[in-house]
């Protein structure tokens, strides 16, 4: 495989693990505009942990999945006592926090960015992305996608239902978070420097972007939508400098021709 | 009793919706709360289900005191509810609408991660499906639960809540909206979940569809208690007649 095609499929691969951590606090009614956050989490946790304690990346990723749920579930409590678009903009304080203590700290190199040395290759990338999507997919048969959907619809009811209202909310949120900080920890491994200036706001809204294109009615959304958002410019890459005026037109007519996402559904259970 | 109120008040800020409010159902009765609009019926049920904590008194379900239990445990201890508005997930299809009700049965993080999705012949998704097709609504399975016509949706919120396996319904207002054929229906559908030993208790104005399902009834008025007697004789109570007709009218 050449370098060329590898890295694309990289970065599809990570894109798809980031979109699904947009995707699950977006079912649940949260529109989560501090992904980049948790991916800077991820990223700069799993290069921290392999390159001071020299711990196996792979392991240093799975401990970084887990020290951002668990941030993610912490801030989940305060976060998740906003609704709508003031959810949406303490996620984006969130990020700005995050962004500006990590630009701050000299340890993992502050603004000059971070260089991570162990490498995690290819494949292992793409079994990481494998995994979520069979995981994804595997959940959302569950009685958990029906759940979320509900409080989503409607909080009241979903708790006269039995349902915990607030349990579902901060798993949605905290999972979400384990995900994007997969896909920073994979980013951090497999090109071995970060830099915190990347993960802004603008960050998020990407990948948030991915999710609303691809559509949040059915699991298969998010792949669809970072498949979209990582190949589409790649394969107009011939046009040199208009692609991304092309890009733009593109994605425009895409969201005007199905504006609820690219994939509809009926059912969570049955397409 | 299966489920008793006692001393029950609230208020919402100076005004008192429900006044020294108490009652209690007996095991398999049928039991019709009325009154006038803004009496404070669709109050009790939303005190009873947990929707607001009251003020002053006291719940009680299977002998066991509810009144400080969090919502969503009280369908988990067979008190199960409708709506005045229906209130079906518009993005949820009309068997996942249903499916929602199964979870007080068995809750849990075990029972959550179920793969109920999966499989032809799931065993919680089978019997959502009976139980829609018994209530005649198989064929609006799968569509999105907001699109359908409203007495349709009623008699999905009615299975919906039947699938909680309740032992006692509060159901606000469940005929009204529905055309003569749809009452008849309903009332066929309610006593047949009365004969299950359901108890029922049913905020409705539809006193002939009162007359026919309940054999109690509680009237309210202003939040307070004015009747609480057999369903045939709450035509001759005065204080009944007046808070419906005013009292010049009687005098008349």
């Amino acid at each position: 495989m050449s370098g060329y095609l590898e890295s694309v499929l990289v970065l599809l691969c990570i894109n798809t693990v980031l979109a699904y951590g947009a995707f699950l606090p977006m079912v649940a009614g949260q529109l989560n505009l501090g992904v980049a956050a948790f991916v800077a989490i991820g990223a700069y946790s799993g290069g921290y942990l392999s390159q001071t304690y020299n711990i196996h990346p792979v392991f240093a990723a799975l401990a970084a999945v887990v020290v951002a749920g668990f941030i993610g579930w912490l801030v989940a409590f305060p976060i998740l006592r906003t609704r709508g678009i003031y959810l949406a903009l303490a996620t984006f304080a969130l990020n700005q926090v995050v962004q500006g203590v990590i630009l701050n700290l000299n340890v993992v190199g502050g603004a000059s960015g971070y260089p991570v040395s162990a490498h995690i290759g290819f494949p292992v990338v793409a079994a990481f992305a494998v995994a979520v999507v069979v995981l994804m997919v595997g959940l959302f048969h569950t009685r958990f996608g029906i759940s979320v959907t509900a409080v989503s619809d409607d909080e009241r009811v979903a708790d006269l239902m039995g349902l915990s209202v607030r349990g579902l909310q901060t798993a949605a949120f905290a999972m979400g978070a384990a995900l994007a900080a997969l896909g920073g920890a994979l980013y951090a491994h497999h090109f071995n420097y970060i830099e915190a200036q990347n993960y802004g706001v603008l960050f998020s809204i990407y990948v948030v972007l991915y999710v609303l294109l691809g559509g949040t009615q059915t699991v298969y959304g998010p792949l669809v939508g970072a498949a979209v958002f990582t190949l589409l410019p790649e394969l107009l890459r011939g046009s040199a400098s208009w692609r991304y005026v092309i890009f733009a037109c593109l994605i425009i007519a895409i969201m005007s021709l199905r504006p609820q996402g690219v994939l509809l559904r009926k059912s969570w259970f049955s397409r | 009793m299966v489920l008793e109120v006692k001393k029950l008040s609230k208020s919402f800020g100076g005004l008192k919706v429900i006044d020294d409010l108490s009652f209690g159902v007996a095991r398999g009765e049928r039991l019709a709360l009325i009154g006038p609009n803004g009496a404070g019926k669709t109050t009790v049920f939303n005190l009873i289900s947990g929707v607001y904590a009251p003020d002053a008194g006291s719940i009680a379900l299977e002998a066991t005191d509810i009144t400080a239990l969090p919502s969503r445990f009280r369908i988990r201890r067979g008190l199960a509810r409708t709506f005045q508005n229906i209130r079906l997930m518009p993005h949820l299809t009309v068997l996942e609408n249903v499916m929602i009700a199964q979870y007080a049965r068995t809750p849990g993080v075990a029972a959550l991660l179920q793969p109920v999705g999966f499989g032809r012949a799931n065993r919680w998704r089978e019997e959502a499906r009976a139980a829609l097709a018994e209530a005649g609504l198989e064929r609006y399975a799968s569509e999105p639960g907001g699109a359908l016509p409203y007495g349709i949706q009623k008699r999905i919120e009615l299975v919906r809540a039947l699938l909680a396996a309740p032992r006692v319904l509060l159901l606000d207002e469940p005929a009204a909206g529905l055309n003569p054929a749809e009452t008849e229906a309903l009332h066929q559908a309610l006593d047949a979940i009365a004969q299950r030993g359901i108890t029922l208790v049913v905020v409705e104005h539809d006193m002939q569809f009162v007359g026919r399902l309940c054999q109690r009834v509680v009237a309210l008025n202003f939040g307070v208690k004015i009747a609480d007697c057999a369903v045939g004789e709450i035509h001759a109570d005065r204080r009944v007649r007046e808070a419906y007709l005013g009292a010049d009218e009687l005098a008349a």
